[in-house]
């Protein structure tokens, strides 16, 4: 890490001798931060692993190949060199299936949090600026959703409606609205007497134009770090649908269904299940790093989250 | 006062009661998402005729909100109907299930808070030191590993390669060690950091320099002062973590076998035993319910700051 601190003090010489622009500030504290740039590291291998899989994978990865099967990783006796992490039960390898299981994971992650920060940003809006009946009705039904350990409820309704990838997006997006709407609807709450909401009303500003010209854009901060916490829990709920079968069905890899696989294996091949957890830790922890400090810079007060 | 906590309890109560009843909508639901519950619950080599005989049968004919109220007043005697795959009542199977989940999760939350909270009260004393970073690192590994894997890592350890630990079923208490362990991993490195965190605030207040001004010994001020004040917003999030424990449970029972209502629930589902899965998605979340009351209850009386509204 020696090169990165070296890359702080050269920006922060750089800033004494002239004007830094926004962008340089935000990159001198992320630099500064060791945990943050191994989170955006993490984030952006996983990002690149998913766009290019087929350039980066080595193998096939739903390629079988019998006489392969159950190879060890590299180090252990039986390994062969052209399978780094050994081979699955069915002779697929397995960083090609890592490789490819990023995709699954981001793009269900990707839109279950995109969903969920709309829907409950809308909600939390609406709910903050009218108050009374709408705000009654939204809260209730938020205090009703959290009352749900919410893995059984998205395996009963994905158990009902099938699981394919529109289905788990909208069922997980749907568990996810309650935080972004909470949020919102206390900051607007405190926001809509402001006096500048109350002069763009004087102006003859419609309802539609305050909420979203002017409430919106000071809501954004802490929707920024609430979607960046909430894609650590969503890659953990992808894959712990996968691992229970009701995720993208095989032979897709993803990273939960190879856990599955190898919890078959692990008497005899412990890698099998050992790698696709460490990779959903490795990614989940650098997620949750660079959420730490985004919040730090954006909006401390969100600590509870 | 007296007044006012009372009018607080009794307005806690009828919100709860509103919950309640907003669980049973969603549970009536699952069944009615397809549109079709008959086709759903029939084998699929059942004829058009059975499947016309069953649904009328089973009401499914009548409009949803008759069926709805049906369903309604038989979850008030708790009655969610025969298992279709054990011909016994829902709620017998999930009632005699229940302790077995009920003290796995016990057990989690006490090994969870054992451990987090001498750890965030350490960290918070010893800002910056080794212990706090360990501690502090251990927490946010804590938070970013997946339950299922853990669980899976911890048989592949403790029962497959030292063989300490059995990895599945329940009877003696090696049996409940890592089910538990598991469980209880997540909440254990959240109220960690919780504690931390309130612990160096209440360390930061007036008082404490107050108490240590009088001349008590840092041992005293710690224990006496800081240590009650810090531990309120911690107890307030126990019934939170519940939830997340109550949730985490049917993984792990899952996967260590654990003959437990999630197991159950889980089973069910892939049965298409929708009564069962009723009863237990009911069941459960009426617990947490009604626990988070009565976390709610105790809370006015733990902090008398709290505000009644």
């Amino acid at each position: 890490m020696d090169f990165l601190e070296n890359a702080a003090k050269t920006l922060d010489f750089v800033g004494e001798d002239r004007r830094v622009t926004r962008g340089q500030k935000v990159l001198r504290k992320l630099l500064e931060n060791k945990g943050a740039v191994f989170g955006l590291i993490m984030v952006l291998g996983v990002i690149f692993s998913a766009i290019f899989a087929p350039l980066i994978s080595p193998h096939d990865p739903i390629l079988q190949d019998v006489e392969k099967r159950l190879l060890p990783p590299l180090g252990q006796a039986g390994a062969d060199p052209n399978y780094l992490l050994g081979t699955d039960q069915l002779g697929r390898d397995i960083v090609s299936r890592l490789i490819y299981g990023a995709r699954i994971s981001i793009v269900v992650s990707v839109s279950a949090v995109v969903f969920s920060a709309f829907l409950g940003t809308i909600i939390g809006l609406f709910s903050g600026f009218y108050g009374g009946k709408i705000d009654s009705v939204f809260m209730r039904l938020a205090d009703v959703q959290l009352a749900f350990p919410f893995i059984l409820l998205a395996i009963a309704i994905i158990a009902v409606l099938g699981p394919n990838l529109q289905n788990i997006i909208i069922v997980m997006g749907i568990t996810g609205w309650v935080i972004y709407a909470r949020v919102v609807r206390a900051e607007v709450l405190s926001l809509r007497e402001k006096e500048y909401v109350m002069a763009v009303r004087a102006l003859g500003g419609s309802n539609g134009r305050i909420i979203f010209n002017h409430l919106l854009p000071n809501v954004v901060p802490p929707i920024i770090v609430i979607i960046t916490l909430e894609m650590a829990r969503m890659i953990i709920m992808e894959a712990a649908l996968s691992f229970l079968g009701l995720g993208i069905q095989p032979p897709t890899p993803t990273w939960g269904g190879m856990l599955a696989d190898g919890r078959v294996y692990l008497v005899t091949s412990w890698w099998l299940a050992t790698f696709p957890g460490v990779v959903i830790m490795l990614v989940v922890l650098g997620i949750n790093l660079l959420g730490n400090w985004l919040r730090d810079i954006l909006d401390p007060r969100l600590t509870q989250l | 006062m007296v007044y006012l906590v009372k009018s607080y309890i009794l307005k806690r109560l009828f919100h709860s009661i509103f919950v309640l009843i907003g669980i049973s909508v969603v549970v009536f639901i699952i069944l009615h998402l397809t549109g079709d519950p008959a086709a759903l619950l029939m084998p699929m080599d059942a004829t058009p005729e059975q499947v016309a005989q069953f649904r009328k049968e089973m009401g499914f004919t009548d409009p949803l909100l008759v069926q709805y109220w049906r369903f309604f007043k038989g979850t008030l005697r708790l009655d969610f109907g025969l298992s279709f795959r054990h011909s016994q009542p829902a709620l017998d199977l999930v009632l005699e299930r229940m302790p077995a989940t009920i003290q796995l999760t016990i057990t989690a939350m006490i090994i969870a808070m054992i451990i987090a909270v001498p750890v965030g009260i350490i960290s918070a004393i010893r800002r910056n030191s080794i212990l706090d970073h360990i501690g502090m690192t251990g927490a946010l590994l804590g938070q970013s590993t997946p339950v299922f894997w853990l669980g899976i890592m911890l048989i592949l350890v403790f029962s497959v390669t030292f063989q300490w630990f059995p990895s599945s079923g329940r009877g003696t208490l090696q049996h409940l060690i890592l089910p538990a362990v598991t469980l209880g991993m997540f909440s254990m490195a959240r109220t960690a950091r919780m504690m931390r965190s309130s612990m160096l605030e209440v360390l930061g207040q007036e008082y404490m320099k107050t108490a240590r001004a009088k001349g008590l010994s840092p041992r005293m001020v710690i224990l006496k002062h800081a240590l009650k004040n810090a531990l309120i917003p911690v107890v307030t999030i126990v019934g939170m973590e519940l939830g997340t424990l109550l949730g985490g449970a049917v993984i792990t029972e899952t996967i260590f076998a654990w003959p437990g209502v999630g197991r159950l629930a889980v089973q069910a589902i892939y049965n298409r035993d929708y009564p069962v899965v009723q009863a237990a998605v009911f069941l459960l979340a009426s617990i947490f319910v009604l626990v988070n009351l009565v976390v709610d209850i105790l809370y006015t009386y733990l902090d008398p700051r709290v505000k009644l509204g």
